[in-house]
């Protein structure tokens, strides 16, 4: 499996010329010379007078190593490499040969692209190895960005979070910059970086009508009155990703204010930093509030807890959609989770330790009635209790993923049999997922 | 001048003198083995060899326990053919050297080996063949180290092999029934056929001792340490491997049940009746565990037709060594089309780390050190420590986990070692990623007690169980009471599990998402189905998952990311 390549969604984007016209143009330009060209016996010429519409429509078809070797070939070509909406997207691969197997965007190009391009670019990424070497590039080359008047900015690390590392002063300027001279922010990724509030005051001064979507899990010298500063001024904010030390109740009345647009989805990473960590409460009402502001929103939620970290969930409902467990779950708690969680379409158990959740899963099958995925790793449940299960949910089960250990063979049904049960009530053949034995 | 199935006729065709060698290399045995069979019928002499190649790919990171293990088997084998008159051949060299040598000064007209599916086998027996024909040597090779000859079970999945376990048990179920196991090689069988045992034997082919080979491998800058080292937990050869199968199979009709055993403390120590060693070298055919599984399952369950689950353990390599037969690029992530290309961290000091068992988590340290020092461990152990390194925690890339699996398992061979890294990183085969196995409570629910922590690492025994799995959580005086200080008598944890796992986690999603082109908020739906039926993976089918609110950043953020400077 490779990773696909940038290539269906292209056609998608082309410019205002659609292909048919561009060509009808080719034709009608070389129409009149077709024939004393036919005579001369070559046909170079014509390549080099492709209008630029075309070669742009072409040009966006390839990956950016083969449109550096077009450009090449003559004068126009390379102007047409040149053409600003061939620089609107660009993602720096920042990486070193000692931390990672990947190649890294050339630094002549990325010098081209801050001399000629930086103006035009629009939907940048840089995506950035353990290294702090790159993680440090990354914000140099953020600091040079003045002329660009970016939409989109994602600082994502592939492995460990080397932005972390980086001197918090460096990367605040650096990516103060981009706040100041975009003013039209859409999208923002700074997950696993040392932003802080008052970066963050600088791009809601600067982008509070254009904010789309945040995500900014894992920041840790974010404050929740940070984020609340976001929320309040950011009115067309749809998406939005955090740590739960970040959640409050003000956030979330923020977040359904008068002013504020629907939200579309919030996505809440809960971490424990040291065993026996208390974590405080969300009011019932809060949530409330939420769902009545914007009822189709999804919440989706992903628990990395001890098992008794637990005490401050799950007691009230919840409007949670999307449910993950990093990481041991007690029976207890999962057995609330299908008391207060109605809204809820997606549930991944990473654990649960040796007792079966027959009980439980029961419960979320009659109270879960959006459920139409759910993946169960390191737990137990009696076949006859699984059937059931499936049974009570039916056909909107589009995601079963169960591995194999967890089912237990009971009196009514054995590993063998379980498989056409449960197909049959899907409605498509089902087996459960496998891990290699030798 | 080569043949593949049918045996040769019985009757001499001509008054020729036919002298034979058949070529063991994995295979190591005199039970079902139908190439030695029809090498023996109808020749005159017959001459038995194992070259010690340490050239041969991968022979440069075998670890002692594997070396070991494979001087059993030979010494094995040359017993039993001393009971047969005959005796093993071991020569070292590489064969494209040794054979013609060989064919010249022993007038060899027959070579017989048994089928080896892997690339680099095929390379190298594809250059054997040539120099057999040019010599004038017929070649008999037979299938017997699969179940099936994967070569039908592909052609039965349009040319291309299964890239799902489940689309590979639907082909099984298919294909026509295993083969019977041939007649063992006995006095009877081999009769007519002589071996010209010279006064020197033993000096110039007999089997080396650990210290011999240690000696030669040393000339190739191979070298390992034989000092302390204990009695071998595994010992090797085709009478041990046929003593097990009988024990293995007494105590699944003794308990009379054929389902997958639970998982428990004992499940982790080396097994008397464990067979995947043998299998691996060929010690034990894997048609006949497969044929008396079947006898006992009909004996037992009086039922007729056993489910494949029975043959799980051999169904898997059988899966292994499918897809890895046409693809050379199989045990590596660059170019290799069935390899999700996932950024994996290079961090050598971190490696060692776990390859040492220097973690600081004692779960994951006590089962590399079981590794290290017995050369077996049990299967979900190994899930273990693999999801630990990759996906799990350390991000570290599955070729380095193999690598250091190579040298110290000695159940596995290229394919199934490769295949079951790439499965247990989630780097091929459709795999959900989200189960993450807990360094510290995965092990606390298989051995409450912690037993198999104090028992391969004693500095830990001080421990009471409620702390053994995470020792650094235990209070300054419960640590002073153990006679063992967290970062100092035994490491401090080297990650912390929750931040890693939440990292983790999300990048697997950012992978699976580009590939799958998945916009939605599943976690589960972000795996591509594999829908067809033999491609390589390229039609992926994301599905449209149950609606809900995707990005709203422009799609246009993915075109025109193309790799820079690749």
């Amino acid at each position: 499996m490779k990773r696909m390549k940038g290539g269906e969604e292209d056609s998608n984007s082309s410019p205002s010329n659609s292909p048919s016209e561009a060509c009808k143009k080719v034709r009608k330009q070389t129409g009149e010379e077709s024939e004393a060209v036919v005579a001369s016996g070559s046909l170079d010429s014509d390549w080099a007078r492709l209008p630029q519409e075309l070669l742009l429509h072409i040009f966006q078809y390839l990956p950016l190593l083969d449109r550096a070797y077009a450009s090449q070939v003559c004068r126009r070509w390379n102007q047409a490499f040149h053409m600003p909406e061939l620089w609107r997207c660009f993602e720096f691969e920042l990486n070193q040969p000692a931390s990672s197997y990947l190649k890294a965007t050339h630094p002549d190009l990325i010098k081209q692209i801050i001399k000629r391009h930086s103006n035009h670019l629009q939907y940048v990424s840089f995506k950035v190895d353990s290294s702090t070497e790159s993680a440090e590039a990354a914000c140099d080359i953020l600091s040079q960005l003045v002329n660009c008047s970016l939409k989109t900015l994602g600082l994502i690390s592939t492995a460990r979070p080397s932005f972390m590392e980086v001197p918090k002063s460096h990367f605040i300027s650096a990516l103060t910059v981009v706040f100041v001279n975009s003013k039209s922010l859409s999208s923002l990724k700074i997950d696993d970086t040392p932003v802080d509030d008052p970066s963050l005051k600088v791009l809601v001064a600067n982008n509070s009508d254009t904010l789309k979507l945040l995500k900014m899990s894992s920041c840790p010298h974010v404050s929740p009155a940070g984020i609340l500063c976001v929320a309040d001024q950011c009115h067309g904010l749809r998406e939005l990703a955090l740590n739960y030390h970040l959640l409050s109740d003000e956030l979330l009345l923020a977040l359904s204010s008068e002013k504020h647009v629907h939200l579309e989805h919030l996505r809440i990473d809960v971490v424990s930093e040291n065993p026996g960590q208390h974590f405080h409460t969300i009011k019932k009402s809060s949530w409330d509030a939420m769902v009545r502001h914007s009822p189709k929103f999804n919440l989706v939620m992903y628990f990395f807890l001890y098992e008794d970290e637990f005490g401050p969930f799950f007691n009230e409902e919840i409007p949670v959609t999307h449910l993950y467990f990093g990481r041991s779950v007690s029976k207890e708690v999962l057995g609330r989770v299908g008391l207060h969680c109605p809204r809820l379409v997606e549930l991944v158990v990473c654990a649960n330790g040796l007792r079966p959740l027959d009980e439980e899963l029961i419960r979320i099958a009659k109270h879960c009635t959006q459920l139409s995925a759910i993946g169960l790793g390191e737990c137990e449940v009696s076949c006859s209790a699984f059937v059931e299960f499936v049974k009570m949910c039916g056909r909107r089960l589009s995601q079963l993923s169960i591995m194999e250990e967890v089912l237990i063979p009971d009196h009514k049904y054995s590993l063998d049999e379980i498989h056409w049960e449960v197909s049959k009530h899907l409605g498509r053949v089902w087996f459960p997922d496998m891990m290699p034995t030798w | 001048c080569f043949t593949s199935s049918p045996p040769p006729p019985p009757k001499k065709l001509c008054d020729m003198v036919v002298n034979t060698i058949h070529w063991f290399r994995k295979g190591l045995r005199l039970h079902d083995n139908p190439s030695l069979r029809d090498s023996i019928r109808g020749a005159d002499s017959l001459r038995c060899v194992y070259i010690l190649d340490p050239w041969f790919a991968g022979s440069s990171n075998v670890g002692i326990n594997r070396w070991r293990f494979l001087l059993h088997c030979l010494e094995d084998l040359d017993n039993s053919l001393r009971k047969l008159n005959s005796r093993l051949y071991v020569i070292r060299g590489q064969p494209t050297d040794v054979f013609p040598r060989l064919f010249k000064e022993w007038q060899i007209n027959r070579l017989s080996y048994e089928y080896d599916s892997e690339p680099f086998g095929k390379e190298r027996d594809a250059a054997i063949q040539k120099l057999a024909c040019e010599a004038g040597v017929e070649v008999m090779v037979q299938v017997s180290h699969t179940l099936y000859n994967l070569v039908k079970i592909i052609e039965l999945n349009d040319g291309h092999p299964p890239l799902t376990y489940k689309r590979f048990q639907a082909l099984i179920n298919r294909m026509d029934a295993v083969e019977l196991p041939a007649e063992t090689i006995t006095l009877e069988v081999i009769r007519n056929c002589a071996t010209p045992i010279s006064e020197d034997h033993d000096d110039k082919f007999g089997v080396p001792s650990l210290e011999e080979l240690g000696k030669f491998l040393f000339l190739f800058f191979i070298r390992f340490e034989t000092e302390g080292l204990t009695t071998a937990i595994w010992p090797g050869g085709e009478t041990e491997a046929l003593m097990r199968l009988e024990r293995h199979l007494e105590r699944k009709a003794w308990v009379a049940n054929f389902e997958r055993p639970r998982m428990n403390a004992n499940s982790l120590l080396a097994s008397p009746t464990g067979l995947s060693p043998y299998l691996r070298f060929g010690c034990l055919s894997c048609r006949l565990f497969y044929f008396r599984l079947t006898d006992l399952y009909r004996k037992v369950k009086k039922n007729n037709s056993p489910p494949l689950s029975l043959y799980g353990q051999l169904l898997w390599r059988e899966f292994f060594y499918t897809t890895a037969t046409n693809n050379s690029c199989f045990d590596k992530m660059e170019g290799n089309p069935v390899c999700v290309q996932i950024p994996w961290d290079r961090n050598p000091e971190a490696l060692a780390k776990w390859a040492e068992g220097q973690t600081g988590f004692p779960w994951i340290d006590a089962i590399m050190t079981q590794l290290r020092q017995e050369g077996w461990i049990h299967h979900l152990a190994r899930h273990a420590v693999a999801c630990f390194l990759t996906r799990g925690d350390l991000w570290i890339s599955w070729e380095e986990g193999m690598k250091v699996f190579e040298e110290l398992l000695i159940d596995v061979d290229w394919s199934v070692n490769a295949g079951s890294w790439m499965w247990l990183s989630c780097s091929s085969f459709f795999q959900q990623f989200f189960h993450c196995y807990c360094p510290v409570g995965f092990g606390r629910r298989t051995d409450p007690n912690g037993d198999y922590i104090r028992r391969y690492l004693p500095i830990l025994r001080g421990f009471p169980a409620k702390y053994i799995y995470d020792p650094w959580n235990a209070p300054e005086e419960v640590q002073k009471a153990a006679k063992c200080i967290i970062g100092v008598h035994y490491p401090k944890p080297m990650v912390n599990h929750a931040e890693a796992s939440r990292v983790n986690i999300e990048r697997m999603k950012q992978i699976y998402q580009q590939l799958s082109s998945y916009r939605g908020l599943g976690l589960l739906a972000t795996v591509p189905v594999h829908i067809n039926n033999g491609g390589n993976g390229k039609r992926v089918d994301a599905g449209t998952r149950q609606g809900s609110a995707g990005s709203c950043e422009t799609p246009s953020i993915q075109e025109g990311m193309s790799s820079a400077g690749t």
